[in-house]
């Protein structure tokens, strides 16, 4: 089977910390990996090391055979590699639809044009439309993103990276801050995706790890300690007493 | 898996070319009132007309993309001295003297461009400022070329499509003008709208979210300060046809900071809050310094402060929320 993505032995230091360690894993095509660990552990880092935002000060990322690891965040996207942000970063000032409509015109290589008007656009418009209705932001399609309410932005993050069409989407924590009626539109989005895609989420709520994930990554400062599926994880020793802890018990009890 | 119930987004009520529209007749009609009402102050009105197309150009790179900069007026002054220099040698076609203000100022827009968005924050401010001065410095040392510190002057132009004669009470120069003014001020609505345009807004938003959907952000915001180049160089182009000389105070860090002035007055990121700028600082200034020419900058910092402090995002946005809170309504009725 094809690598979509594969670390190797990239590790990461900010001036002295080391928040990655020889980390190594592959994404498949068709995995649905979640990523866990303590707070601090360093899952953002990691995401942020794979996307480019910061240099690793060891190893490389490959993505199917290619090496990665010094191209810009851009040449990365475009090559079908997604990220959705912790804490959201959208373009706040835009609407809703401009925010959607933009990742959709950049996939589709027309943000160059001058003059025609551009969130209108028909084939653009389906498009925005219908992400934004599956995620229930339908009616907020024309308000600025200031305007919304904190768990509304979580979402646009989302909707910005299916809007990318994705080879490998990288989740950081998409259900965060969501109201908990909503939170199942999330893998409801997710499950609407292409099946050959690598999906890796991070995520602190098992409930939704065990929907998800068909594998899970357990990363402790910075350090892959286990790989497995999500019966196996609650199972381990290890990662119960590294992170799991009452969880795994409360989880047996049942 | 629950049913999904898709509700699409209805479309937006919107007539096509409207907002061009509204755009261009208000344009004419503003002018229709300066040309009528106003015939004695005619060469003030085009020199305004001048500075709006620089305070725009400006706007498109700070209001539209979010670059500091204080060295904006070279662009302009390029355009200028170009279009001077071109009369001067013989090219006398009002039109073929935009075009030359046009060529040189994307020129201009590009280099600047290339050097300033290179960086961000304060040393892109430096930069631009340093730039500014550079442009400046040659404007007085090229004397030859320039006319120096005198300024470049026996600049007559021809006529406009051969048929108007450019007369001493500045008639066909403003009327020339307001007409460039219409065209480019439409064009640009149209830009700012588009899908670069969009882009630019979100590159300034947010910029590491714009790479992270894949947009290049240096090439953009080069090709951005290339068409604002295009913008300040039509302004430069038309001040220099229509007064008939070009100084040293048009490519000044003074005439970069007065423009940054307007902008922010009028409201950055928008056109009307650029127009609106220009219009009134001028007007201001046109009065106040009529009337009382030793302080009559006082009384624009007062009135800077004033604005500042009650309308931070220029003059231009309270009236903007307001015609969006009657549209809303509108649309609820
Ligand atoms: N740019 C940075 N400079 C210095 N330290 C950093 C930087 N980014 C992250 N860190 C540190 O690296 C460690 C890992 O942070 P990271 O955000 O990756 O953790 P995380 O696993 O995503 O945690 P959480 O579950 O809270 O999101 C933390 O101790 C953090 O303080
Ligand atoms: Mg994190």
């Amino acid at each position: 089977m094809t690598n979509l993505l594969e670390a190797r032995g990239v590790s990461c230091s900010f001036g002295g910390l080391h928040v990655t360690r020889d980390v190594n894993f592959k994404l498949t095509a068709g995995d649905r990996v979640a990523l866990i660990g303590p707070n601090g552990a360093g899952k953002t880092t990691l995401v942020n090391l794979i996307t480019g935002d910061i240099a690793p000060s060891e190893g490389q990322f490959f993505m199917g055979g290619d090496e990665i690891t010094g191209l810009s965040i851009p040449d990365r996207v475009r090559r079908g590699l997604v990220r959705t942000f912790q804490t959201t970063r959208l373009f706040a000032n835009l609407t809703v639809a401009d925010n959607v409509a933009l990742a959709i015109m950049q996939r589709k290589r027309i943000t160059r044009r001058f003059f025609s008007s551009s969130t209108e656009l028909p084939e653009v418009r389906a498009e925005w439309s219908e992400i934004l209705s599956h995620l229930g932001l339908a009616k907020l399609a024309y308000r600025k993103v200031v305007e919304l309410a904190y768990g509304q932005q979580r979402l646009i993050e989302l909707a910005i990276g299916l809007a990318l069409h994705p080879k490998v989407l990288l989740l950081d924590e998409p259900a965060a801050g969501v109201p908990h009626d909503e939170a199942p539109k999330i893998l409801e989005a997710i499950n609407r995706l292409p099946s050959d895609i690598a999906v890796l989420m991070i995520e602190h709520d098992m409930d939704l790890v065990f929907k998800f994930a068909r594998r899970v990554l357990v990363l402790a400062a910075g350090r892959l300690i286990f790989e497995g599926s999500p019966d196996e994880v609650t199972a381990d020793h290890e990662v119960r007493r590294a992170y799991l802890g009452s969880y795994a018990d409360a989880r047996r009890a049942t | 898996m629950s049913e999904i119930v898709v509700t699409h987004v209805p479309h937006k009520r919107s007539i096509p070319f409207g907002q061009e529209a509204v755009g261009a007749l208000s344009i004419i009609a503003l002018g229709a009132i300066g040309y009528f009402l106003y015939p004695d102050d005619l060469a003030f009105l085009t020199r305004l007309i001048g500075i709006a197309f620089l305070v725009l150009s400006l706007d498109l790179v700070t209001g539209y993309c979010g670059v500091a900069t204080l060295g904006h007026a070279a662009q302009f002054g390029v355009g200028a001295y170009a279009a001077g220099i071109a009369c001067v040698r013989g090219i006398t076609d009002p039109v073929a003297l935009l075009a030359v203000g046009v060529f040189a100022g994307t020129i201009m827009g590009l280099i600047s461009g290339a050097l300033i968005t290179r960086f961000r924050g304060l040393p892109q401010l430096v930069l631009s400022i340093a730039v500014g001065q550079l442009v400046a410095a040659l404007a007085n040392k090229l004397s030859w070329l320039t006319g120096g510190s005198d300024g470049l002057s026996g600049i007559t132009p021809g006529k406009v499509f051969g048929i108007f004669n450019f007369d001493m009470y500045s008639r066909t120069a403003f009327l020339f003008s307001l007409g460039v003014l219409v065209i480019v001020f439409v064009l640009l609505q149209r830009f700012v709208r588009s899908p670069f345009g969009l882009m630019c807004r979100g590159i300034k938003d947010d910029d590491l979210r714009a790479r992270m959907i894949g947009v290049s952000i240096y090439p953009r915001l080069v090709v951005m300060y290339g068409v604002a180049g295009a913008v300040a160089g039509i302004g430069g182009a038309l001040t220099a046809i229509s007064t008939g000389v070009v100084g040293l105070d048009s490519v000044s860090f003074e005439r970069s900071a007065e423009v940054l002035v307007m902008l922010v007055l009028g409201g950055a990121g928008h056109l009307w809050g650029a127009l609106a700028g220009t219009v009134i600082f001028m007007i201001f200034e046109h009065i106040v310094a009529a009337a009382n020419p030793f302080h009559w900058m006082t009384l624009v910092g007062l009135l800077l402060i004033l604005i500042v402090v009650f309308a931070p995002r220029g003059l231009i946005e309270p009236v903007l929320s307001l015609a969006s809170r009657f549209k809303r309504k509108g649309e609820a009725a």
